[in-house]
C-alpha cells in the first residue's frame, strides 16, 4: 500500500540563499499518528508549506498518497493535504463558521445539498455545529481554533497537519482539542513545541534541526533520550517525566 | 443585544422582514428611497404617507420605537445645515415666530430634512432585520462584483480582530508609562499605527496563504445558497410601488 506521505531528498533555499531543508527524508503510513518536534528556525513551517505545493520542491520530491505534490496536481494535492494554521484568525477569513467551512469544499466545486453535509459533517466532529450561523469574531479561541479544524476536514482529507494546535490554548480547551484529534480517523502529522501533548497523542515523533530530520522513533523513546533532546533545543515542562506518563490519560 | 449576531446594527428577531431575502430587501429599499427623492417637495401629504409606510414596516419587523429613533441619530450632521438653509437663502422672506427666514430655503430644509429622514429610516430598517452575511449574500445575488463583496466581507471579518489589536498595543503602550498629552507626545502613537499596518499586511499574507492550501485559485466560490422566491420579490416590492402610486398622485395633483 501507498504510504500517506512519502517525503524524499526535500531540500529548500530561500531566495537570499539561506538554506531552510537539507535533504529532508520521511515516510508516514496511513493512520499514523506522527509529531514534529525542533526548536524554532528548524524548518518545520517550510517544510509544512511544500506538503501542499504552496513551496513548490526546489530539490528532490513529496509524494501525497503516491501523488507528487507539484503544480500540475495542484488542487487534488490540496484537497489531499488539510493544514491547519496556527491562528486560527489567519484561517477563519468569512463572516460566518457556515462560510468558512465551505470555502474549502466550494474550491473543490462542491455545491448544494452535499456541500451542506460536508459543512455540518466536518463541524459535528468538532462539536462546533449549534455554532454554524455564528461570525468567527465572536467565538472564543477554543472555539475558534476547532472550527479552523472542521474548515480543513470538511475538504475530506487524506492527511491532517496541525502547526501547534494546543498553543493559545487553555489547559481544557486543550484537552478538548486533543479528545477531537484521537477520535478522527486520519493520518495526522503535528508541528509542536508542546512535548507532553505529542507524547499524548502521537506514537511517533520526528525531530527536525537545522533542515534536516535528526531522530524518527517511538514518542516515548525520543522524550527519554536527555542526549537528544539537549542536542536539538528540546525541553521537556518541569516535572514532566516522560517514563511516567501514561500513554493515554484516563478518560 | 444577542451576542450570536454579527454587527451592532442588527436587531434580533423572526419578523416576516427578518425572513425576506436580503436581496429583495436591498433593492427595495433602494426603490423607494429613489422614489421619494423624485417626490416634489411641496406635496407634504404624501412624506406623511411615507412615513406612515415605514413606521408600518418598523412595526411589521418588531422594532422598538426607540432603537429606530437612535439609529436615525446618525443623519444630525446633515440636518444640522438643513436648519441653517432658511436663514442663509436668499429670495421671498417670511415670518416664522416672529423672525424673518427665506421662503426658498424654508423648503430647501424640509426638503432635506423630509427625504433624509425617509430614506435613513428605510435603511436603518433593512440593516436592522438583515445580518452582515445575509446582506452580503444580498449583494452577490444582486450580481454586485465579487471583488466589491470580498473587499466588504475581509473588512468586516478583520475590523474586529485589528481593533483588537490596536487596543492590546495601547494597553502596553500605556503599561510603559505612557501618557501621551502633548503634540510631540505623538511620535509613539504614529510608531503603534505603523506597526499596526505592518502586521495587518503580514496578517493579510498569511491569510491568503492558509486561504491557498485550502484550494483558493484567485475566484471566490459562490456559497450564495438559493434566489429568493418570486413571492418574495412581490411582497418586498410592493413596498416601492406603493410609494410610487403615492408619488405620481403628489406630481398629478400639482399641475
Amino acid at each position: 500500500m501507498t504510504p500517506a506521505l512519502d517525503v524524499r531528498r526535500l531540500a529548500f533555499s530561500y531566495p537570499d540563499g539561506t538554506p531552510a531543508l537539507v535533504g529532508v527524508d520521511l515516510t508516514i503510513e496511513r493512520g499514523e499518528r506522527v509529531a514534529l518536534l525542533g526548536p524554532n528556525g528548524a524548518g518545520k513551517t517550510t517544510f509544512v508549506l511544500h506538503l501542499n505545493a504552496i513551496y513548490p520542491a526546489q530539490h528532490g520530491e513529496v509524494l501525497v498518497g503516491g501523488l507528487p505534490a507539484t503544480k500540475e496536481h495542484l488542487k487534488e494535492i490540496r484537497r489531499r493535504v488539510g493544514i491547519v494554521f496556527q491562528d486560527p484568525d489567519d484561517q477563519l477569513f468569512m463572516p460566518s463558521v457556515r462560510d468558512d467551512v465551505a470555502f474549502g469544499p466550494a474550491n473543490l466545486g462542491i455545491e448544494g445539498d452535499h456541500l451542506e453535509r460536508r459543512v455540518m459533517t466536518a463541524l459535528d466532529a468538532v462539536g462546533m455545529s449549534a455554532h454554524a450561523d455564528r461570525p468567527p469574531h465572536h467565538l472564543s479561541f477554543g472555539q475558534r481554533r476547532r472550527v479552523a479544524v472542521a474548515t480543513v476536514l470538511a475538504m475530506e482529507p487524506e492527511i491532517l497537519v496541525l502547526d501547534e494546535p494546543s498553543s493559545n490554548l487553555d489547559p481544557a480547551g486543550r484537552r478538548e482539542l486533543a479528545d477531537i484529534l484521537r477520535s478522527l480517523d486520519i493520518t495526522m502529522l503535528m508541528v509542536t513545541h508542546d512535548l507532553p501533548y505529542a507524547l499524548e497523542l502521537c506514537p511517533r515523533a520526528l525531530i527536525m534541526n537545522e533542515g534536516r530530520i535528526v531522530a524518527d522513533g517511538a514518542t516515548g523513546d525520543l522524550l527519554a533520550d536527555e542526549e537528544l533532546m539537549e542536542a536539538n533545543r528540546l525541553e521537556l515542562p518541569f516535572g514532566f517525566y516522560p517514563a511516567l506518563a501514561s500513554e493515554r490519560p484516563t478518560a | 443585544m444577542s451576542g450570536a449576531h454579527a454587527h451592532a446594527l442588527y436587531y434580533h428577531g423572526h419578523s416576516r422582514i427578518h425572513a425576506l431575502p436580503a436581496e429583495c430587501k436591498i433593492a427595495a429599499q433602494l426603490l423607494f428611497v429613489f422614489v421619494v427623492v423624485a417626490t416634489p417637495r411641496e406635496a407634504v401629504w404624501a412624506f406623511g404617507l411615507y412615513g406612515a409606510i415605514v413606521a408600518a414596516l418598523a412595526v411589521a419587523a418588531d422594532l422598538p420605537f426607540g432603537f429606530v429613533v437612535r439609529r436615525l441619530a446618525i443623519e444630525i450632521p446633515f440636518v444640522a445645515f438643513a436648519l441653517l438653509l432658511p436663514f442663509l437663502s436668499s429670495g421671498e422672506r417670511t415670518d416664522v415666530l416672529g423672525i424673518s427666514v427665506s421662503r426658498e430655503g424654508l423648503w430647501g430644509a424640509w426638503n432635506i430634512l423630509a427625504k433624509g429622514t425617509l430614506g435613513v429610516a428605510a435603511s436603518v430598517i433593512v440593516a436592522s432585520t438583515t445580518t452582515m452575511p445575509e446582506l452580503l449574500r444580498g449583494f452577490e445575488r444582486l450580481r454586485m462584483p465579487a471583488i466589491f463583496t470580498s473587499i466588504a466581507s475581509f473588512m468586516i471579518r478583520y475590523l474586529d480582530v485589528i481593533a483588537d489589536e490596536m487596543r492590546r498595543m495601547r494597553v502596553a503602550r500605556l503599561s510603559r508609562g505612557h501618557d501621551p498629552r502633548w503634540i510631540w507626545q505623538a511620535r509613539a502613537v504614529a510608531a503603534s499605527a505603523g506597526a499596526l499596518f505592518i502586521r495587518s499586511y503580514e496578517r493579510g499574507e498569511r491569510v491568503y496563504l492558509a486561504m491557498q492550501a485550502r484550494g483558493y485559485e484567485g475566484r471566490m466560490p459562490s456559497v450564495g445558497g438559493v434566489a429568493a422566491t418570486r413571492a418574495a420579490w412581490l411582497a418586498a416590492l410592493t413596498v416601492p410601488v406603493v410609494a410610487l402610486v403615492v408619488c405620481l398622485v403628489a406630481w398629478g395633483t400639482l399641475r
